[in-house]
Order: structure tokens, then C-alpha cells, then sequence
């Protein structure tokens, strides 16, 4: 099978191997066309975001307005603080350059003429490995003002990194946006869109690093090769994260469309102890569960995962074996949602530090029949109500989990204890509450 | 204790802006300049920041509050930040935080009375494949078990 994303080439990281394999040549050819050409094969490529939402790429391009005065920009969105996620440090660490020949042909078809590549501040490791790499293409004059020599173009760009510092919430576009801008990361109300008011009001592209990595080969290979990988709605190879009750853990390329159960048995080793699977999450943990005697025949793409009841999100496959607590595993989901909700919308902000507390409280077998209908009415509460989609993420997993698994919460319940609710939060972010249970 | 950047630091500072088209955005790297210089970010640091990139003090703080890694209070020469999230947690994190926390002897979020060590939990560090892991100062310890989490707290002795 092929790899677009992740070749096995070694020290590719390296701009020279990059430039043997042919490195920089995308963004070359790329440059003698027009920026509507390029926006056209990525959208005929039907290339689509790796970011969660899976929307297509060319199509966001072309939202950028054609006649402005204002500068445009492009960010890069490397926040990767899903639980269940971490593929895009697998690009910042083997294939950066890659990355960096994406941005350059994405900046060229919208027009930008600076791009900030957001890494979340943990990546400490990562940031240094993406920013050697850019030093190391500044200085072969593939990017700023020696472009112009080096593919005879007169398009230049510069390309930067942003450092995050510890905040799930500013994956969301908007909080990036604001994070870049030196603000606190609160979501923006849309519309306005950033293809009209994004970063410093101007107008912005946001993509995924895994959705830019792409660009060059469909360039360079056409968009009829790309189209034809996979499943024609979602074309392409998908990074697969799987954690969890497997053998052997790690990402896997493999194109869109392969069975769950392929990448779980035959890619990454089956169950330790052959136990059976008792539930999955497919695309990190903000999305729908799946049971574990459900998975017969799901395809890992945006349209069969929907179909089946789930979403693709970033394609992180947490795998929960038979002996799994799915009320322990549930209530700690919350727990990060609720720590890292931003306070602003008062859905969000109560209603998870709420579900945390009905969670904890069965999950310690103090919890009534009424808290399981409680759960599901806040997480009911919670959604289309809040400013960003981390509202969703919130209630998504208490939602589905509760009802796929309904049993495994009754169980923990008791039908006569019926107490008061309370409707307390203790803080927004950094809250005080332990995380885990401690031993004394 | 008042604080105010070295030369050299300032001169950081001076091409961080280069990157910005106005001093503000600038604040969240030089927050990590100012902390790296003087260990955490006291209501100094913020005065001096805002200063520097003439902002507001209460926005400054307003940033400094709302991102996690900028810590209130000096952390331990070594800070221990052991990740308990989903994946972490299927792989025995939790058996690591309470392991690592015995062995120190602290609270969760506590330092030692030496200031050698610090510990706290943490969310998903992007390690799921290769958990349970934990993070000491900006190193990324991963696919570990209490017993070599212990060796490597105690090889920092
Ligand atoms: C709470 C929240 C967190 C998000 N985190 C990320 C992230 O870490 N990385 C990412 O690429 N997209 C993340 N997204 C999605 C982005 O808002 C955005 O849709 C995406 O970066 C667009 O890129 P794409 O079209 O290339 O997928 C997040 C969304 C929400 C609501
Ligand atoms: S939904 Fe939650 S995280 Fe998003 S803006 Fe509202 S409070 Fe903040
Ligand atoms: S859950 Fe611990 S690193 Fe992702």
C-alpha cells in the first residue's frame, strides 16, 4: 500500500532526502499555474480536513475573497489535544518538510502571505523539530523572499510557529485565532466566518497539518490519482491512532475505507489476552461510542462511520476490552471536557462540571436510576446551545455511551436512592477537583 | 521581587515581534521567555510584560491565567507531569500517578519541601500509542510501567 502522508523513507526529515525524493518540486509546478487552477484540482482531488470535521479542502480555499485590500492569512492547526489523537506529531517528526511544501502551495492558491502553524505548547520536542525544519528550508530559499529565486515566482511568503500553552479549546478555529492574536482562547460567535473575519479581522484559512501534508502529492500526482484512493467521498489515506486494549498500538496510513476490524486485528495486533472488545471510539474521544459486537463490516470513512452511528473525527481508535469500566471510562471523558470547557457559554460550563459530578456518583454506586435520564437530559442541553463545538464533543460521549450501553449503567445504580442534584460548578479551567481517585 | 528581562532575552523579544503585526500577540512567547527567565509568572513578571509590550496588566494576567503551562508558583526543579486521560488510563496511568506520588510523598499538584520535584496531573499529552507516559520538565517519558516510572524519578537524584 501506498503512503502519501507518512513514506517509509529514512531521514526524510532532512531536507536533503526530502529534495532527493523529489522534495519542493509540487510547490514548483504548483507556482506556474494560478491560484484558482490549484484551488480547483484540490477540490476535484476531493480531498477532505483531517481535522475533525472532514470538509472539503478546495472548497474552504475558495471561500477566501478574491478582491481585498486586507492581507490574508492561513493557520496551520496542530493543536492535537484530543484525547485518542496523536498523529499530526508523527508528520512534525518524520515529515515536516512535506508539511511545509503544503502550506506553501495552500498560501499560494489563497493568497497569504503569512502562515502561523499552531503546535500545542506540550509538543516542546515537536516545536523543535518543525522549527528546525523551516530554518533549515528559510535557508535553501524555499521560503520568504529567496522564493523568488528559488522557483522563479513572484509569490513569497513567510512561515511561522505558535507556540500553544496548555488548552484544548483553542484546537477550535476561532480560539486558535485568538490565541495567535495574544487573547485569551474563547471560540468567536460565527458568522462572521474567517474566510471573511479571521485572524486580526482579515480574512483566514484554517486547515489541519494531516490536510495540508496531502497537497503536494495530488499536485504533483494529480487529483484523478488522489480521487481514486479509498472510498470515493473521503478519498485518500487516513492517519489511524489506535490506543487502548491492543497489541500493538500506533498510527497506521491505510487508506480511507478499511474496516475497523482490519485496523484493530490485522494492523494493530488484536486484543492482549484475546478478550473481546466491549467498546470503541473511532475518531477520539469527543465522538459517538460504538459496541463491540457492533463492528462487523464498518468502514473507517466520514460517510460509513456516520451511517454506522459514529464519526470519523481525527481517526483515533480507542480500543476498550471486555473487563473495561465503561462508567470509570465515561466519567473521566467528562472530566476533560468539564476542565477544559472556557466558561463562556453557560450550557457548557455547568452542564459539564454537572455530568462529572452525576458520573462520579455512580460510578462510586451512589448514583439513582434518575441520574442515568439526568445525564442524558444535559448532555440534550448542552447541544446546538453553546458558542463552539466543544459543547458537542461534551455531550456526545455521555449521550451515546449511556445509551449503547445502558445496561452497564443501570448495573451501577440503585432504584431507591433518589437525591437532590446539585447544579455547582467549583471553577472553570484549572479546576481543583481530583482528576483520579488517590490513595491515602 | 522585581523582575525585568536580561539583554539577552530582550533581544529574543525583539524578533518575537518580528513575527506579529502588532505587540500583543506577542505575549503568550514572551510569557514563555519571562517564565524560562524567572522560573514562573509572578504579578512582576506580568507588570514588566505589559510593560514591554505596552498592554494592559489585567490582560496579560487574563492570558497568563487562562493557558495551563504558565505556571503561579515556582514548580520543582524537576516537574513530574503524569498524564491520566482515556487512553493513559485503559494502560494503568492512574497506577503511575499514585506510584509517583507515594514515592515523592506530595499532594496531587504539591512540591517537595527540597523544591526538587513537583507533580501533577495531566490530560491527554498526545501519547496514546505509546501510553502510559509522563512528561518531566519538557521530556516525554512514554510506554511505561510504576516500576521504570520509579527508576527514572530516581535516576534524577
Ligand atoms: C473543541 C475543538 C477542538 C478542536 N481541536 C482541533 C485540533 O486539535 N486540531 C485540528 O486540526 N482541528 C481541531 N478542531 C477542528 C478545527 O476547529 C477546524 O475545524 C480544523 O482545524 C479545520 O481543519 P481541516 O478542515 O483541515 O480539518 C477542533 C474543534 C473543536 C470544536
Ligand atoms: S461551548 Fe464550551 S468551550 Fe465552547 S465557547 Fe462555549 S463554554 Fe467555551
Ligand atoms: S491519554 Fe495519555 S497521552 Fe493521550
Amino acid at each position: 500500500m501506498e503512503k502519501i502522508v507518512l513514506p517509509d523513507i529514512e531521514n526524510l526529515h532532512k531536507l536533503d532526502v526530502y529534495i532527493a525524493n523529489d522534495g519542493y518540486s509540487s510547490a514548483k509546478l504548483a507556482f506556474t499555474q494560478s491560484p484558482d487552477e490549484i484551488i480547483d484540482q484540490v477540490k476535484k482531488s476531493g480531498l477532505r480536513g483531517r481535522g475533525g470535521a472532514a470538509f472539503s479542502a478546495g472548497l474552504k480555499w475558495s471561500f477566501m475573497p478574491k478582491s481585498t485590500a486586507k492581507p490574508k492569512y492561513l493557520c496551520i492547526n496542530g493543536d492535537e489535544s484530543e484525547p485518542g489523537s496523536f498523529k499530526d506529531r508523527q508528520i512534525f517528526e518524520y515529515n515536516p518538510h512535506q508539511l511545509i511544501e503544503g502550506i506553501l502551495i495552500a498560501a499560494y492558491a489563497i493568497q497569504a502571505k503569512k502562515c502561523y502553524i499552531y503546535i500545542r505548547g506540550e509538543y516542546h520536542k515537536w516545536v523543535k523539530l518543525m522549527q528546525d525544519a523551516l530554518d533549515a528550508a528559510y535557508n535553501a530559499g524555499f521560503i520568504g523572499e529567496k522564493m523568488k529565486e528559488t522557483f522563479g515566482t513572484e509569490f513569497v511568503c513567510d512561515i511561522y510557529i505558535h507556540k500553544g500553552a496548555g488548552a484544548y479549546v483553542c484546537g477550535e478555529e476561532s480560539s486558535l485565532m485568538n490565541s495567535i492574536e495574544g487573547k485569551r482562547g474563547y471560540p468567536r460567535v460565527k458568522p462572521p466566518f474567517p474566510a471573511h473575519v479571521g485572524l486580526w479581522g482579515c480574512p483566514t484559512t484554517i486547515n489541519n497539518v494531516e490536510t495540508l501534508t496531502n497537497v503536494p502529492p495530488i499536485i504533483k500526482k494529480g487529483w484523478e490519482w488522489f480521487s481514486k484512493i479509498g472510498e470515493p467521498k473521503h478519498p485518500g489515506t487516513l492517519l489511524f491512532g489506535v490506543s487502548g486494549h491492543v497489541n500493538k498500538p500506533g498510527v497506521y496510513e491505510l487508506p480511507s475505507g478499511t474496516l475497523l476490524t482490519d485496523i484493530i486485528y490485522n494492523y494493530a495486533g488484536g486484543i492482549p489476552g484475546d478478550k473481546k472488545i466491549k467498546c470503541v471510539i473511532p475518531g477520539g474521544s469527543s465522538m459517538p461510542a460504538l459496541r463491540g459486537d457492533s463492528l462487523e463490516g464498518i468502514k473507517m470513512d466520514a460517510e460509513s462511520l456516520r451511517a454506522a452511528g459514529s464519526a470519523i473525527g481525527t481517526g483515533g481508535i480507542m480500543v476498550m476490552d471486555e473487563d473495561t469500566d465503561l462508567v470509570k471510562v465515561l466519567a473521566r471523558i467528562a472530566k476533560f471536557y468539564h476542565h477544559e470547557s472556557c466558561g463562556q457559554c453557560t450550557p457548557c460550563r455547568e452542564g459539564t462540571g454537572w455530568m462529572v459530578k452525576v458520573l462520579n456518583r455512580i460510578a462510586i454506586g451512589e448514583g439513582s436510576k434518575k441520574d442515568i435520564d439526568l445525564l442524558i437530559s444535559i448532555a440534550g442541553n448542552i447541544e446546538g446551545n453553546t458558542v463552539c463545538a466543544l459543547g458537542e464533543a461534551a455531550a456526545w460521549p455521555v449521550r451515546f455511551m449511556i445509551t449503547r450501553f445502558r445496561d452497564e449503567f443501570e448495573a451501577r445504580v440503585s432504584g431507591h436512592i433518589a437525591r437532590d442534584v446539585s447544579n455547582k460548578v467549583h471553577s472553570m479551567r484549572n479546576t481543583k477537583n481530583p482528576l483520579v481517585p488517590v490513595e491515602h | 521581587m522585581n523582575f525585568s528581562f536580561t539583554q539577552e532575552n530582550l533581544d529574543k523579544i525583539e524578533k518575537v515581534l518580528a513575527k506579529y503585526p502588532d505587540k500583543q500577540s506577542a505575549v503568550m512567547p514572551v510569557l514563555y521567555i519571562a517564565q524560562e527567565q524567572n522560573g514562573y509568572v509572578s504579578i512582576e513578571v506580568t507588570r514588566e510584560v505589559a510593560r514591554v509590550l505596552e498592554m494592559d496588566e489585567t490582560d496579560v494576567l487574563g492570558v497568563a491565567t487562562f493557558y495551563s503551562m504558565y505556571h503561579e508558583n515556582e514548580p520543582g526543579k524537576y516537574h513530574i507531569q503524569v498524564c491520566t486521560s482515556v487512553s493513559c488510563m485503559l494502560h494503568g496511568g492512574n497506577d503511575i500517578f499514585n506510584a509517583v506520588k507515594a514515592k515523592l510523598g506530595v499532594k496531587r499538584g504539591g512540591t517537595t519541601p527540597d523544591k526538587k520535584f513537583s507533580l501533577e496531573e495531566v490530560e491527554c499529552m498526545g501519547s496514546c500509542g505509546t501510553s502510559p507516559m509522563m512528561v518531566i520538565n519538557e521530556d516525554y517519558y512514554e510506554n511505561l510501567t510504576p516500576e521504570k516510572a520509579l527508576q527514572i524519578i530516581e535516576s534524577l537524584k
